[in-house]
């Protein structure tokens, strides 16, 4: 039962991977460790066995906010409609070189 | 508490919430969209992924077992460093898998739980035994090989994290299948003991493999409702015909032959015919009654118990950390 507990107070980390230099960090999974060091080994161990990685970030899940789902028109609302922020809004410029 | 199972057992406040739930979960479903964790899903889809991802888990823990027997044995040292990696690879898959399991709100524990007090299933191919060094052969090629056959469109799989995680693994997998292909080659092209060893695991693996695509379709009651949730892509006879169309060359490619003497050609299908597969043995291995279950299940309940001391150790070793990263703070804020 004791052993239970201590599997059970193992905390949930998120981790981003970055494949090769000059790229982001991308999320690639999450892990349960006792602590931010075994969950670096941890993070390497599981999602860099074939050379997937030159950096890991590991991240206590507790410390992600993220949106709510169901809010998401709301949300993400003032970006819609608002196709003046592409470039192919701007369409007079057609045939005209380098624009 | 995680942010990935926040959302678990938040009860929906009315049924007007409840409606537009589904309304939103049916359209995605019907756009073959992806469903996330903390999206609204029926119960039923949410149980049914449960368990069906956490067997898949625990059938990846578990057939570590049967590969691990050789590793000692393995015939050389290049031979045992592949089934280590291999073997890792299971251990990894299975991680993986129970992570996408937990976004659903069931926990890491309760799922470990589940598997050591025999709850939960795990795939019955695991509960033959490897005999000789050829099986290790087989698994990779038979066993794995109708394990990618399922897991390809799992990839797909409605459920985000689950079509995630099977992604990684049917990269990894491939390699499985063909180190096991590669033994068998090696086998079979070697001397007449080596190639009859082979094909005596070939005979051994042929039938457990074609029973992992699960029972006949019209015997496959939750089947249905799978493929209406996008979980499931094609039935279970459609993977298995396409599984036994794809070894059929290659067990040509071996020189060795599969144990069915109702396999043939038929030209009108454009498909192989295959033999009945004995179902009532598949049933008494899924009852428990298979010649390693019981071995399989003590060793698993043996290996937690035996790593209990590990875990104890770095849950200490992280709180006296913590304690003195405190402490050294604390001595900060007094010295200034």
């Amino acid at each position: 039962m004791s052993e239970q507990n201590i599997d059970a107070s193992w905390p949930l980390y998120e981790v981003f991977v970055r494949s090769s230099r000059g790229l982001s960090h991308v999320h690639a999974g999450s892990l349960h460790a006792p602590d931010d060091t075994m969950a670096l080994r941890n993070a390497r161990d599981l999602y860099t066995r074939r050379n997937e990685g030159t950096s890991v970030w590991v991240v206590p899940a507790d410390c992600i906010s993220s949106s709510d789902p169901d809010s998401k028109g709301g949300f993400f609302e003032s970006s819609k409609g608002k196709a003046f922020r592409h470039a192919t809004y701007y369409t007079k410029s057609e045939g005209v070189k380098h624009l | 508490m995680s942010t990935t199972s926040m959302h678990s057992d938040a009860p929906v406040s009315n049924l007007d919430d409840e409606r537009a739930g589904q309304e939103r979960f049916d359209q995605i479903i019907a756009e073959d969209s992806r469903i996330e964790p903390r999206d609204w899903m029926p119960e039923g889809y949410r149980k049914t992924l449960i368990r069906q991802i956490s067997q898949h888990a625990h059938s990846e823990i578990i057939g570590m077992q049967p590969e691990a027997n050789w590793i000692t044995r393995a015939p050389s040292l290049k031979r045992k460093m592949i089934l280590m990696a291999k073997v890792q690879d299971e251990a990894g898959h299975g991680l993986y898998l129970y992570s996408a399991a937990e976004t659903l709100g069931i926990s890491r524990d309760e799922m470990v739980q589940q598997l050591l007090d025999g709850t939960a299933k795990y795939s019955s191919i695991f509960n033959y035994p490897t005999l000789t060094w050829a099986d290790v052969g087989a698994i990779g090629w038979l066993v794995d090989g109708a394990a990618i056959q399922n897991q390809v469109p799992l990839c797909r799989a409605s459920y985000a994290p689950y079509g995630r995680a099977m992604v990684r693994i049917c990269k990894e997998e491939s390699f499985h299948q063909r180190q096991g292909w590669e033994i068998l080659y090696e086998l079979s092209h070697g001397t007449p003991e080596q190639k009859a060893m082979a094909q005596d695991a070939v005979n051994r693996f042929y039938g457990p493999a074609l029973q992992m695509f699960g029972p006949p379709d019209d015997n496959s009651p939750n089947s249905k409702q799978s493929m209406a949730w996008n979980i499931k892509r094609f039935s279970n006879d459609e993977l298995r015909q396409r599984f036994v169309d794809m070894i059929v060359p290659q067990a040509e490619a071996l020189g060795l032959t599969l144990p069915d003497p109702d396999l043939k050609w038929n030209e009108e299908r454009g498909h192989y015919d295959f033999g009945e597969l004995d179902w009532d043995e598949f049933m008494t291995v899924i009852k428990g009654k298979g010649p390693c279950n019981v071995q399989r299940m003590q060793h698993r309940r043996e290996a937690h118990e035996n790593g209990a001391w590990v875990r104890e150790a770095a849950a200490a070793y992280a709180e006296k950390q913590a304690r003195r990263n405190a402490d050294a703070a604390d001595r900060q804020l007094i010295g200034a």
